[in-house]
């Protein structure tokens, strides 16, 4: 066995030292020659018999030399090595032909790298937690409608965990973006720092250790605890300058002092798992005893025991559930937990637009292939005269089809070198962006695995487009081509009927490709079409601190104060505040007409922002009837709210709701004062149910968001509000204005970047179909020249020859998009779900495609058409 | 010339190179082939070029090692002298090679009804 690996050892050494090889073969052959005649004249021959004899006893030198050779060696790699010489001479040869088949590969595998490492990392890598297939999420109310729905309050949290046999650990964080804000002071300017509440256990569940310091401690989760935060590793960075010595020290949030504990590690990014697009700079402990009746205020988050498995877990909470809320009537409402993994939670709605992506790029490398292919076939046409000579030289079929294979595999490999060194720019910016909100983007890279299926792309890639030629020239009669200058004869027609179905193959899957495309844009232009009850252009929001000591009526005082003085601001049309916008953070609670009655499990909850007067002109949300908040309304004892027009349908069938009575969950009736139009809540898909606005003097905000309307640009915009709002408060954090638009812009990044990608890949597509075609007609009218030269001159117009040439592009490009269409119309229906109000036969779709890719099509062909036409009759027939 | 030369086997040439070695100490190819001639009677069809296959094959398995050196007659010529793991490797397959002919030779020796030697 040693000795097997160590004669394979010197076999591969000794390739690489052959010419030294050689010279000491030579050498030592020399010297036996010599040897050898000596003693032949020793035995008394003539000199000439000597030598004679001493050959005849060695035997053919070139033989033995050869013999040698492939004893010592690795014939296979001499003969690859030979190839692959030989392949760079001609391809060196034909330059223009090389940097065009590279440059196409390198399109179609780097952007195939690019987007496997996109689906690798968001839906195949496991999520980079330590078992992460353990971590369990779950969904509250069958995980329908806003986060209030799906969340948990504290009781059915801590008594879940308690009771629950299925999980080593149970833990909760509090998902509301935004509703744990503090500002930083003593750290430079004041910063406005993103918190997240979590239970004492949470990073022990993820199976997480701070990169420094400490976890928090059980008691530093108790009412009354001193308060304590752990930094996120960017944070710490950032703000700290990576200083070591914060652990331990105390930081001023919300003029509180709290103490550091711990650094977290650099690998765990929480947004990109839990808050994909948002920002968390701080954890903090969340007192379960202070937020006990806030309500449903709880993500739960398990890690199941090991042998577990979810359906078993899933099993248990079914029965335990109920028992709990037998157990607790105070709870409002009955739980139910829909679980599944929390990878699939993360990924699992991403899953078909990430495999209709993977597909649309595959498609693009079977065009590239396709592509290939017919480069290589007409390269092979001029080129058949070399292979003839090679072949009567004595090089096999085999050898000449290996020597094709070499080329087109040097072609891939080059491609895909070029190819990764696109990859990694693309997913490099995708790692660094900020306005494409999909989870674990920022951890997407090139990685081995993304580098493994490179390398298995391209070899496929290169035996696929290098088949067709070798098939090509082992049907060809080899000899026959010796004679053949190439043309006119069988042997190029039927490199024709091969390079035809090619290109028409070519067509049928571009074709493909901008329906799949074109459905998808429509979609997308569908939804950016939906009314979405507000109007984003000219509106920014500013997030804004003050100190209301939690007293409604002095909030009201201040934030009547902030929006008179900068209402007073030039270029500002409208200013209100609210404490969430739109598309950025929601919550419910309920809403009903408290003269109706409901059936049993009737949908009451309703969409609630808390808002000063004024908001509803400066977000542009139409009032529909009744009318705004007033200031005085404040003053009133009596509540007031305003409602959208779907809260009264539901609740006022047939009847206006202005003036009646409203009621929200366990408070005081409220009078409706106003209809509004539906405002979409978190996706501009989903249509909102019931909302409604209650004024910020009358119940507790979360948060202040001040939405102003001025057509005025950001940096004119934000010095000026910010130094008026810092006058009304200096601790007032330094933070920018939040164009609303982006808000827009934010929830639809993740279906506009699909569709961005699948276009980009349909354009490709469409390209390289027209020079496919383009190609191929280009190769046939030269073939054809004397033909058209006797046709000419036989009396055809040069309209005739032009109209000839165009059809018969004309007839390629149908078959390839009938072909096409029969097949769109099955791939329309498998992403019929990823459509937005667009039909998956969407006729308009189908006929601006067919005539779109008629048009290439035809000024594809046009050119050589127009060479055609122009074929002087005389120069063609005498040429040749 | 009614028997016609012996065919080598597959393997069997390396044998007998390190057979020679081990009997004559080092020695360079030439002699090598000619003293494999002269002890089989100039039965073995060798050509003596094939040996330089034969050589290469056992040095890169580590049972010869080769050195230039001047012959009796003063001419530089590449020397072969068998290596420890080469003296192993003779005496088994010298063990090898007399189980199998011994085993060979009473298969051969079997007798057909009527036709026996």
């Amino acid at each position: 066995m040693i000795d097997w690996i160590r004669e394979w050892f010197h076999r591969f050494g000794s390739f690489f030292r052959k010419p030294q090889l050689d010279r000491e073969l030579d050498a030592e052959m020399v010297a036996h020659l010599k040897l050898a005649i000596e003693e032949n004249l020793q035995r008394g021959m003539s000199p000439e018999e000597a030598r004679r004899q001493a050959l005849i006893g060695f035997g053919g030198t070139e033989q033995a030399k050869e013999h040698h050779r492939e004893t010592r060696s690795l014939p296979v790699l001499e003969i690859l090595s030979q190839d692959l010489r030989y392949t760079l001479r001609t391809l060196r040869r034909d330059r223009a032909f090389a940097a065009i088949a590279v440059l196409i590969l390198a399109l179609g595998i780097g952007a195939n790298i690019a987007v496997f490492s996109v689906v690798n990392t968001i839906l195949l890598r496991p999520l980079p937690f330590p078992d992460s297939q353990q971590l369990t999420w779950f969904a509250g109310s069958h995980g329908q409608g806003p986060l209030s729905g799906i969340t948990y309050n504290v009781g059915s949290y801590e008594e879940f965990r308690r009771h629950n046999q299925s999980f080593q650990e149970v833990t909760a964080f509090q998902p509301f973006w935004g509703s744990s804000e503090y500002n930083l002071t003593g750290h430079g300017e004041p910063q406005h720092v993103q918190a997240v509440m979590v239970a004492d256990n949470f990073f022990r569940t993820l199976g997480l250790e701070p990169a420094l310091g400490r976890n928090f401690l059980p008691t530093e989760c108790a009412k009354g605890a001193a308060p304590t935060v752990l930094l996120t590793h960017a944070f710490w960075r950032q703000q700290f300058a990576a200083d070591p010595a914060i652990v331990g020290q105390s930081i001023t949030l919300d003029n509180k002092a709290a103490t550091v504990v711990g650094v977290l590690p650099s690998s765990f990014d929480f947004p990109s798992v839990f808050w994909p697009g948002l920002r968390a700079d701080i954890f903090v402990p969340a007192i379960m005893d202070e937020i006990r009746d806030w309500g449903n205020t709880l993500v739960i988050l398990g890690r199941l025991k090991a042998g577990v498995s979810l359906a078993q877990a899933q099993a248990e909470a079914k029965a335990l559930l109920p028992q709990l809320k037998a157990a607790h009537p105070e709870w409002f409402m009955e739980y139910t937990a829909d679980m599944s993994s929390l990878k699939d939670y993360v990924s699992g709605k991403l899953r078909r637009s990430l495999i209709v992506l993977w597909c649309a790029v595959g498609l693009i490398l079977l065009i590239v292939c396709v592509n290939l292919s017919n480069l290589l076939l007409a390269r092979l046409a001029s080129r058949n005269k070399e292979f003839a000579v090679r072949n009567a030289l004595g090089a096999s079929r085999g050898r000449l089809i290996r020597q094709l294979l070499t080329e087109s595999l040097v072609l891939s490999c080059a491609g895909a070198l070029l190819g990764v060194g696109l990859a990694y720019a693309v997913t490099y910016y995708l790692a660094h962006q900020g306005s494409i909100v999909l989870p674990l983007l920022s951890s997407v890279r090139v990685d081995g695995t993304a580098l493994a299926w490179t390398l298995v792309l391209t070899l496929a890639v290169g035996v696929l487009f290098g088949i067709a030629p070798g098939l090509m020239l082992s049907g060809a009669n080899v000899q026959e081509n010796l004679k053949d200058a190439g043309r006119g004869l069988s042997e190029g027609r039927k490199h024709e009927v091969m390079r035809s179905v090619l290109v028409v193959s070519e067509v049928a899957l571009s074709f493909l490709l901008l329906v799949g495309a074109g459905l998808l844009l429509r979609s997308f232009l569908r939804i950016l079409d939906v009314a979405l009850g507000f109007q984003p252009s000219h509106a920014a929001a500013i997030t804004i601190n003050y100190d209301d000591g939690n007293d409604g009526a002095k909030r009201g005082v201040i934030l009547q104060e902030i929006l008179r003085q900068v209402k007073a601001l030039p270029g500002i049309e409208a200013a209100g505040v609210t404490d969430m916008l739109p598309l950025d953070r929601n919550r419910s609670w309920g809403l009903l007409n408290p003269s109706r009655s409901y059936p049993k499990d009737e949908d009451l909850s309703a969409i609630v922002r808390i808002v000063t007067p004024g908001y509803l002109d400066a977000m542009g949300i139409r009032l529909t009837a009744g009318r705004d908040f007033s200031w005085q309304d404040a003053a009133n004892t009596e509540g007031v709210v305003i409602i959208n027009e779907t809260g009264a349908r539901r609740h006022w069938p047939g009847e206006s709701p202005i003036g009646r009575l409203a009621r929200g969950m366990g408070k005081a009736p409220d009078r409706v004062i106003g209809v509004v139009a539906d405002v979409r809540v978190s996706s501009l898909e989903t249509s909102p149910g019931s909302e409604m606005y209650l004024l910020v003097t009358e119940a507790s905000p979360e948060g202040s968001e001040l939405v102003v309307r001025s057509k005025l640009p950001s940096d004119v915009l934000t010095p000026m509000v910010m130094s008026t709002l810092r006058k009304l408060n200096p601790a007032q954090p330094a933070t920018g204005f939040r164009p609303v638009e982006a808000l827009v812009d934010h929830t639809v990044s993740p279906r506009r970047f699909f569709v961005m990608l699948v276009s980009i890949f349909a354009g490709l597509g469409l390209v390289l179909a027209a020079l496919g075609i383009y190609g191929v007609i280009s190769y046939s009218v030269t073939r054809q020249t004397q033909e058209i030269g006797i046709r000419m001159a036989l009396g055809a117009t040069a309209g005739h020859v032009l109209l000839g040439v165009l059809s018969k592009t004309m007839r390629l490009a149908t078959l390839g998009i009938g072909f096409g269409a029969i097949a769109s119309l099955a791939v329309a229906r498998w992403i019929s779900s990823l459509l937005f109000q667009t039909a998956p036969a969407d006729p308009a779709t189908f006929v601006i495609m067919i005539l779109l890719l008629t048009g290439v099509a035809g000024a594809a062909g046009f050119f050589p058409a127009r060479r055609a036409s122009s074929i002087d009759p005389m120069v063609a027939l005498r040429n040749d | 010339m009614a028997e016609s030369k012996l065919d080598l086997l597959q393997g069997t040439l390396d044998l007998m190179v390190l057979q020679t070695l081990a009997a004559l100490g080092p020695l360079h190819g030439y002699g090598i082939a000619r003293r494999i001639e002269q002890v089989s009677g100039h039965a073995v069809l060798l050509n003596q070029g094939t040996i330089y296959a034969s050589l290469v094959r056992l040095q890169q398995r580590a049972w010869i090692s080769a050195e230039w050196g001047t012959s009796r007659n003063n001419r530089k010529a590449k020397f072969y002298s068998l290596t420890k793991r080469g003296r192993k490797q003779l005496s088994e397959d010298t063990a090898y090679w007399q189980r199998l002919s011994s085993v060979m030779g009473r298969i051969l020796s079997m007798a057909e009804d009527g036709d026996s030697k």
